[in-house]
């Protein structure tokens, strides 16, 4: 595999052939924002807040799909990529009725965390969620789409590593929603084999276990990226 | 002519509202009414959430006593469970409610209502107010600052936070009371008894100077309304529902919370959004309850504390059969803050508040809850509907606030008669108004589950409803 160089906010890192930019920011130290990424699954290039600059090109990129190349210029911090960073960030909040007061992942969620990071101390466009009906008729698990950001981690996880596929996109634009299989209720979902790995996905409090009350929401991430290795080198295999 | 006087805002209660008051031909007062401005929609916007996030969103009501929502919404949740909480998180419920009546009842009589009776109804507005307190009175004032940091203490201590802790849940409680919590409380106790100690007999002596409010400031018979224990002891948390008249006869007693339905109606009028909740059987208006500390007083049988229970017995002497009037609210509250620290006190040597078996596990066993708990200012309902799934299908919240609405009306009409002779508005009558508004400690946000800040704003009004005098104080 040949390796690659290039330079990242000045400093020269070295990658594989295949890698993205974001994994190799991510293995030389530097972080780049994320929220559709979760390690062990394939990214999507949803939520727009890697963005790089790559020197020669005017628009930006999204880290997480963009393919290294030799003698590549990226830059991860700058005052546009903020701005847009920003707005991408307000426009998620504004799509949808995130409020962490009272959210079950209030304190452990990633999108609360991004607004902490990125200095998002309001949100300068006007709301435009609309009421979305919760679905508990999981015998373990609920659904908010009222807190989905559509990252779509659920349905990757539940594709790739469980290999259920129970979890899709309906929609565009504003009426986009994840769906359990045919747009059944979850708890009607045939394929859900209730392993939960979507739940321990979500970046947000739109995936939660039920019962969960204000902030109980933690999830364990590494137990997705355990199960992939565990799968790709065969560990369990004498 | 007649006339219409409007108070508007109305200062250090908590919320917003105006007054209006109307006046006949002859220039008496024919009415007045207590207009709450403030408009919220928790009963709307629950719908549809899962019954579990109920209590950390119902706590949002109130930044003054969230512990009274999260209490009664995750009873409510219980009941949606169909379980029996563990022993030590009910204890821990009750200590954090212990607590909450601390803070709320010495907000209300050293923050709110002390520069009134300290300071004199009559005396500059502009120093009328806690600062003037600390001013005229600073060992007084800090004292009662440090009361109200003792219940907050409490609260955080158990909850992780002073205001909305997400701590109390449908089926118990999330965490138990930590050593060193417990010596800290225990430590605190001494100073905080003294000072409780120390407002009662201040407050009694100033009795004798406000001859003239016990007898304006809301003193008319109206059925007083509370929670009591089995043996009809002071309760705070759970028991059942009893009614007394203002002879002291029990009306009805030992009524489940489950069948508020059959003793509370709640009428609606036009010009506020605070509903008037009256006891059923006597109909709308003649149905008017107190809840509340005075309430509570003249409901039990006794409060279960030895300080306090002699105090009662000073408080008794006040009234025939029940006291009848609002100023005592203040006394009552005092006592209230006496009963609640020496039961906390009780607690600090119960090892089960360390327990970690602090939450019973269920599904959805019934469809319907309702919940219910002595909030500071008086008996909170809250009442679910869910679907087979948890989802909420309907809320139906009855605030104390609301509760003492007719009776606030009734209060605002007795000081005006006394006060409003003519057209004009006299500084002395405002500032009578607003101190009999007080006493009930009226909390708005809650009552209409609504938003805002608080100020005095008064009108008075002719009979064809022409503006004649108005008051603003911001």
């Amino acid at each position: 595999m040949a390796a690659k160089t290039l330079t990242i906010d000045g400093r020269l890192v070295g990658a594989h052939e295949n890698q993205t930019v974001l994994e190799a920011a991510s293995e030389a130290g530097i972080k780049i924002p994320t929220l559709c990424h979760l390690d062990g699954i394939a990214d999507a290039g949803a939520c727009r807040l890697c963005l790089v600059e790559v020197a020669g090109s005017p628009r930006l990129h999204p880290a997480c799909v963009l393919k290294v190349a030799e003698g590549m210029e990226i830059k991860t911090q700058s005052e546009r990529l903020r701005k847009y960073r920003r707005l991408l960030l307000e426009l998620l909040f504004a799509e949808r009725n995130h409020v962490c007061a009272v959210c079950v992942a209030n304190g452990h969620c990633e999108l609360q965390d991004l607004a902490m990071d990125l200095g998002m101390d309001h949100v300068r466009y006007q709301y435009r969620f609309q009421p979305f009906a919760v679905d508990v008729t999981h015998r373990l698990f609920g659904l908010d789409h009222n807190r989905c950001v559509l990252c779509t981690r659920c349905v990757r996880v539940c594709s790739e590593v469980e290999g259920a596929h129970t979890w899709d996109m309906e929609g565009r634009g504003a009426k986009a929603r994840v769906i359990t299989d045919l747009k059944q209720p979850w708890g009607e979902a045939d394929s859900c084999t209730s392993c939960g790995k979507c739940v321990h996905g979500c970046p947000t409090g739109a995936l939660f276990f039920q019962g969960s009350t204000v902030g109980e929401m933690e999830r364990d991430r590494t137990r997705l990226e355990f199960i992939v290795t565990a799968r790709e080198k065969k560990q369990w295999i004498a | 002519m007649a006339q219409k006087i409007v108070i508007d805002p109305v200062t250090r209660i908590e919320g917003h509202a105006k007054i209006s008051i109307h006046l006949d031909d002859a220039g008496n007062v024919a009415e007045a009414r207590f207009h709450v401005t403030e408009f919220r929609g928790f009963e709307r916007f629950c719908e549809g959430r899962p019954f579990w996030e109920m209590a950390g969103i119902t706590a949002r009501v109130c930044g003054i006593c969230p512990v009274s929502h999260l209490l009664a919404s995750a009873k409510a949740g219980d009941r949606i469970l169909a379980i029996n909480i563990p022993p030590a998180a009910e204890k821990l419920r009750r200590l954090m409610n212990l607590g909450q009546i601390v803070q709320s009842h010495a907000l209300s009589f050293f923050h709110l209502s002390a520069p009134d009776l300290l300071l004199g109804m009559d005396s500059s507005p502009a120093t009328r107010n806690v600062f003037g307190l600390i001013a005229a009175e600073p060992a007084f004032a800090r004292s009662g600052i440090r009361l109200r940091q003792f219940g907050q203490e409490i609260i955080e201590l158990l909850g992780g936070a002073k205001i909305h802790p997400a701590w109390s849940v449908p089926g118990g409680v999330r965490s138990s009371l930590t050593e060193p919590a417990r010596q800290r409380i225990r430590q605190w106790l001494p100073e905080a008894r003294a000072t409780a100690i120390d407002a009662l007999s201040r407050f009694k002596k100033l009795l004798r100077n406000h001859k003239a409010e016990t007898q304006i400031f809301g003193n008319f018979p109206t059925l007083f309304m509370g929670l009591v224990g089995p043996d009809g002891t002071w309760e705070h948390y759970d028991g059942n529902l009893r009614f007394v008249d203002s002879g002291g006869n029990i009306i009805a007693d030992q009524v489940a919370p489950s069948r508020y339905r059959e003793f509370i109606g709640e009428a609606v009028e036009p010009w506020t959004y605070l509903k008037s909740p009256y006891y059923r059987p006597l109909g709308y208006p003649e149905g008017i309850y107190r809840v509340g500390p005075l309430a509570r007083l003249n409901v039990c049988t006794s409060l279960g504390t030895p300080l306090a229970d002699l105090e009662l017995s000073h408080f008794r002497e006040l009234g025939n059969g029940a006291v009848t009037s609002s100023f005592y609210y203040h006394y009552a509250r005092l006592i209230e803050i006496l009963t609640a620290l020496e039961r906390i006190e009780m607690f600090m040597d119960d090892p089960e508040l360390s327990s970690d078996r602090l939450r019973a596990d269920a599904g959805i066993n019934s469809l319907e809850g309702v919940g219910v708990s002595e909030a500071p200012r008086g008996t909170l309902f809250h009442h679910y509907q869910v679907d087979a799934n948890g989802l909420i299908q309907k809320v139906n919240l009855i605030i104390a606030t609301g509760q003492n609405n007719l009776a606030m009306n009734r209060t605002v009409a007795q000081i005006a008669r006394h006060y409003v002779h003519g057209p004009k508005i006299q500084e002395g009558m405002l500032n009578r108004i607003e101190a009999g508004i007080r006493a009930f400690d009226p909390c708005l946000s809650c009552s209409t589950h609504a938003a805002g800040q608080w100020p005095l704003q008064v009108q008075l009004l002719g009979p064809d409803g022409s503006l004649l005098d108005e008051a603003v104080r911001a």
